[in-house]
């Protein structure tokens, strides 16, 4: 694999992320809304944490399943539907580069919109003690789910040229996974704990409560090698 | 600097696009691949440049193998596709500096070559926009430029002057020839002048076959197309008599009256192939007491080649 491949790529996919409105729109918002909810809980609950910052249902489902198909919803259709896919697959560069090089692109900008919260974490951290260590955690559980959901809105756009529908099915796989743990209270409990492993929002919430544990990281780095997986079989369809 | 294509074959599912074909171009050949819409052109170009695998056969260039050695055959490419790919929100200097990158062209040389390409198609003066706002032909100029930048030994260009304006087509195919005494060069197109303006071999290409394989001259000579005089006389005569009286020359197939311009009349009169009918013919309007205005045999073009061809 050839480094320098992914660094070329990398480097011209984010510059179109920032010469594209999408990336100011989803820092922006992302911005808005988690500060809102910030403060709010900063000053209702009067406890200096960042466990209901992290654990609300709506940062997620809006960071999870929205603004991540919609960072990822043009990596590979757009390149279909210009043709300049063609352009790429016959340049000395191998699919596998491609891909990563476009995954760790939209995986940069989901960080750089996460940073902020460093800053909640600050002002906290001024006014009261705060523990460290299940910020960090929380934040790297927040940058392992935006890792797998990123590598289904790859894979999804990969599919299709239309950048709507690679949208929507994203959206729609994103969330299936992401709600599928809030519905596991109406499964038989001798089944939920083989669904429990399957879901996100189980994993998301071990490792938030300062728990790094082994399995988490398996299922996560799993399901990340398995959608670029997917998507290297979905580039090396045109070929069967 | 060469190209091998041997007994290649390619269905997409059940359709046959391209159906065995074989043939190899050299290092200062300039071959121009001609047929009508889908017969199997772009196809070939795609598989040529490792984007599609071939069904059976198998394609060299420079003795690396498209399947095996994708990845070396695409550092000695340069490809132009059809539909020529570019990123709308970059501008020329970006896109030749990211196409680069891609072809591996050592950090330090892609200023130079950057600029060489920009002098060569005449960018410089919209080097600053976004390529989304350039006219078609400008857009064309970044696509071959593209597929230069990296010096490669195999161009292959799907259909390089469209949308191109005269004096552009011109310029582009003067580059093409200079650039083909060194490089193996294979350019599709279906506009026939520019087979013979350019190329030094032609391949027609019909149905996914090749139908005709030579230099565009012995492609004419081979032709068994049969000649034909255009005959203008002055209208003091009948015309159906006349018509009647040159049919009756033995190396004459057919007359066909065109026109009446109204001091005049013009016949076609098809003859054998490699008859020249002139002198008979004239005689023979003599003979009807009418008067020769004018008279051209007509050669056999490409293009009647091309029709017989891919009909």
């Amino acid at each position: 694999m050839n480094t320098q491949n992914i660094k070329t790529i990398y480097s011209k996919e984010l510059k179109s992320y920032f010469n594209s409105p999408v990336a100011y729109i989803v820092m922006i918002v992302f911005m808005a809304i988690s500060g809102f909810l910030f403060t709010m809980s900063f000053f209702q609950i009067n406890i200096a944490s960042m466990r209901e910052f992290f654990g609300s249902f709506f940062i997620q489902l809006v960071l999870f399943v929205v603004f991540i198909p919609a960072i990822t919803m043009r990596s590979f259709s757009e390149e279909k539907k210009q043709g300049t896919l063609e352009l790429l697959l016959t340049k000395p560069i191998t699919d596998i580069e491609l891909i990563l090089g476009k995954y760790l692109s939209a995986l940069t900008l989901i960080i750089i919109t996460l940073s902020p919260t460093i800053l909640y974490f600050i002002i906290i951290k001024m006014i009261g003690p705060i523990p460290f260590w299940p910020f960090l955690t929380s934040l790297l559980g927040y940058i392992l789910m935006s890792a797998f959901f990123i590598g289904i809105g790859v894979f999804v756009s990969s599919l299709t040229e239309n950048q709507i529908i690679a949208f929507i099915v994203s959206v729609l796989i994103c969330l299936s996974f992401f709600l599928f743990g809030k519905l596991l209270v109406v499964f038989p409990t001798s089944v939920v704990s083989f669904f429990e492993y399957l879901t996100t929002d189980y994993h998301l919430s071990n490792i938030s409560r300062g728990v790094i544990d082994s399995r988490v990281l398996i299922y996560y780095f799993s399901m990340i090698f398995f959608t670029i997986f997917l998507t290297k079989v979905s580039l090396e369809s045109r070929k069967w | 600097m060469s190209i091998k294509v041997n007994n290649l074959t390619k269905y997409y599912g059940d359709y046959l696009a391209v159906d065995n074909i074989s043939f190899e171009a050299k290092k200062g050949e300039i071959l121009g691949f001609l047929g009508p819409n889908g017969a199997g052109k772009s196809t070939t170009m795609k598989i040529i440049t490792t984007y599609l695998p071939p069904t059976t056969g198998t394609i060299e260039v420079d003795g690396f193998d498209v399947e095996e050695k994708s990845l070396e055959v695409r550092k000695k490419l340069g490809y132009l596709p059809e539909l020529n790919p570019l990123y709308y929100d970059m501008n020329p200097v970006d896109y030749l500096d990211f196409v680069a990158k891609l072809d591996g062209i050592p950090a330090a040389d892609i200023k130079k070559r950057r600029e060489e390409m920009i002098r060569v198609c005449g960018l410089d003066s919209v080097r600053h926009k976004d390529i989304g706002t350039l006219s078609k032909g400008y857009k064309q100029r970044v696509g071959l430029a593209q597929a230069m930048i990296n010096n490669p030994d195999v161009l292959i260009l799907d259909e390089p002057t469209s949308g191109l304006d005269p004096n552009q087509i011109i310029e582009i195919r003067n580059l093409i020839k200079k650039l083909g005494k060194e490089k193996t060069v294979v350019l599709s197109t279906h506009i026939l002048s520019e087979v013979t303006a350019t190329c030094n071999r032609v391949i027609i290409i019909n149905k996914g076959k090749i139908v005709a394989d030579g230099t565009p001259e012995e492609l004419q000579a081979k032709s068994k197309g049969q000649s034909v005089v255009t005959l203008e006389v002055k209208n003091n005569c009948d015309k159906n008599e006349l018509s009647g009286a040159l049919k009756d020359i033995r190396s004459v197939n057919k007359v066909e009256f065109v026109k009446d311009t109204g001091d005049s009349f013009v016949f076609n009169i098809y003859g054998e192939k490699g008859a020249d009918l002139r002198e008979v013919i004239s005689n023979k309007v003599t003979q009807q007491k009418a008067t020769v205005l004018s008279m051209q045999t007509k050669q056999s073009s490409l293009e009647d080649i091309f029709r017989e061809l891919t009909k």
